[in-house]
């Protein structure tokens, strides 16, 4: 059992941040990322090609994880690779000891630095979540042939609560646990009033108890970063009354810090938040700071 | 129907030569109606030809993508030193299967299988997937409507109505969720869609269709 599901089943608020690997083939960039998290998260997200840019593999930052006594979740994505290469990379993924995926259906390529390739979307993300349960569970690849081994994966799904069409959202988060997600991570919460309504719902669904809920949270740096998140990011509601307060901020970045912590404070209050996935995009050295600000440091040792 | 739009104008004259007799070859079918290659637009597009000092004529016949109706153009066909089709990429490749001998080229774009929605817009609605099932969508189709052809459900980039990718573009998955309310059939969308077949689309080949019983 990885230590985030074995952190999560005893009931210990769980806490993940987000790792992107390098445009390039650096490793000591993730290594330096992953010093720096170690001890303070239970395990490093790695990102799957982030917004259609293309960077170092999630399959292959998750081993240098790894290498640092770090634990990874890799992320796959269904825009770049078919049913064929998406098991054939969680089998090599679960042959090395990754042991926790989350699986997206992936930004589309036009957002990225590739605008003109193809992309795949052979299966979606809840086929994808439905095809690894069952080639842990029952043994089986997607045609039906069976495979060997042993396989030991934690599976995990995004949820966007803030996403239109609102009313659709709880449905879809029960289709992905229903195919399979133990784990939820969502998109990045500012409006806790239209989280919370959110949640309400989940819990009436009894989604709650069958997935463990992380919410996903983001520190910004700047008001300009805020207001990119409340006009440009598609699935993320920033009120007014944040992008106010960055503005009357003396200091941005302490402003940034404190309104993420406060912020996961109010998320632990709520029922059936079972962790928080930090996203620190390119300021992961900030995460240590906020875990111990939130008093979720120190982390729970593995049993 | 199939959509098509011309190509850039500086485009089509690359392919011509100075002196050569040009035929534009108009087609009477989709790429009439969505008026980017009948009758009119390959006479304007000769009449140009000829302003810019080429011996351009045009014609244009029934449906291109059928051998029959090019066979019947056969005396302007052959008369020609180029021929510019203004059909689909059916037509065009028709057309050439039967006069290897000539030298063509595409004087359209073909874009895709849609509707005119409304005068001057026409929208996309089939991808040709061979294997229909728009019935549990609402009547919209995922696979060619939604960016990322998703079949259980919106992505987290849909923003009022809208698609993340384009915001001109509706959300396919904001209008299947709002026919199936409306319709008071939202437990369709509860069940999980399994990965498709795609064999019986493109990524199965090239594909033929085959009625014994029509066949001569």
């Amino acid at each position: 059992m990885s230590a985030l599901q074995e952190i999560l089943r005893r009931g210990e608020f769980a806490v993940t941040a987000e790792v992107g690997p390098p445009k390039g083939v650096n490793r000591e960039v993730i290594e330096k990322k992953c010093d720096g998290l170690r001890g303070f998260v239970d395990a490093v997200n790695i990102t799957d090609n982030q917004t259609a840019i293309v960077r170092l593999s999630s399959f292959a930052s998750c081993l240098i994880a790894k290498d640092k006594g770090i634990e990874p979740v890799m992320q796959m994505v269904c825009r770049d690779r078919n049913r064929i290469a998406l098991q054939s990379d969680f089998l090599g993924a679960c042959a090395w000891g990754v042991e926790n995926f989350l699986c997206l259906s992936g930004d589309h390529q036009s957002m990225g630095n590739h605008p003109q390739s193809k992309n795949v979307f052979d299966v979606d993300s809840i086929q994808l979540l439905q095809i690894l349960k069952n080639m842990r569970d029952e043994k089986v690849f997607q045609n039906g042939e069976p495979l060997k081994g042993e396989i030991k994966a934690f599976l995990g799904a995004g949820a966007s609560p803030f996403a239109d069409p609102l009313e659709f959202r709880v449905i879809r988060l029960a289709k992905k646990i229903s195919a399979g997600a133990q784990f939820i991570q969502t998109q990045a919460v500012f409006d806790l009033e239209i989280f919370s309504r959110f949640m309400e719902e989940v819990r009436k669904a009894g989604l709650d108890k069958k997935a463990a809920i992380l919410a996903g949270v983001i520190p910004v740096k700047s008001l300009s970063a805020l207001r990119y998140m409340q006009n440009e990011v598609p699935g993320v509601v920033v009120p007014d009354s944040l992008v106010e307060r960055m503005k009357k901020a003396k200091d941005p970045k302490e402003e940034g810090v404190r309104i993420c912590v406060e912020t996961i404070e109010q998320l632990k209050k709520i029922e059936g938040v079972r962790g928080v996935h930090i996203m620190a995009i390119s300021w992961e050295s900030i995460v240590p700071e906020i875990v111990k600000e939130a008093n979720l440091y120190p982390r729970p040792e593995r049993s | 129907m199939i959509i098509a739009e011309r190509k850039p104008i500086k485009e089509i004259f690359s392919f011509l030569v100075p002196g050569e007799k040009v035929l534009v070859l108009g087609c009477g079918t989709c790429v009439t109606v969505c008026m980017s290659g009948g009758e009119k637009e390959a006479r304007e597009l000769s009449s140009l030809l000829h302003l810019k000092g080429w011996e351009a004529e045009d014609s244009t016949i029934e449906r291109q993508c059928e051998p029959e109706f090019n066979l019947k153009a056969k005396e302007e066909i052959t008369h020609a030193d180029t021929i510019i089709s203004l059909a689909c990429g059916v037509g065009v490749q028709t057309l050439a299967e039967y006069f290897p001998e000539k030298k063509i080229f595409p004087g359209l774009n073909t874009t895709f299988m849609g509707m005119p929605k409304e005068q001057g817009l026409w929208e996309e609605r089939c991808w040709g997937c061979g294997n229909c099932t728009v019935h549990l969508f609402g009547y919209i189709c995922p696979v060619t409507r939604c960016a990322k052809s998703l079949l259980n459900g919106p992505c987290g980039g849909s923003k009022s109505g809208k698609c993340e990718i384009k915001p001109d573009r509706d959300c396919a998955w904001q209008l299947i969720y709002d026919r199936l309310k409306k319709e008071n059939k939202l437990e369709v969308l509860y069940a999980i869609q399994p990965p498709r077949d795609w064999s019986t689309s493109h990524y199965g080949g090239q594909r033929k269709m085959i009625r014994e019983d029509v066949r001569l």
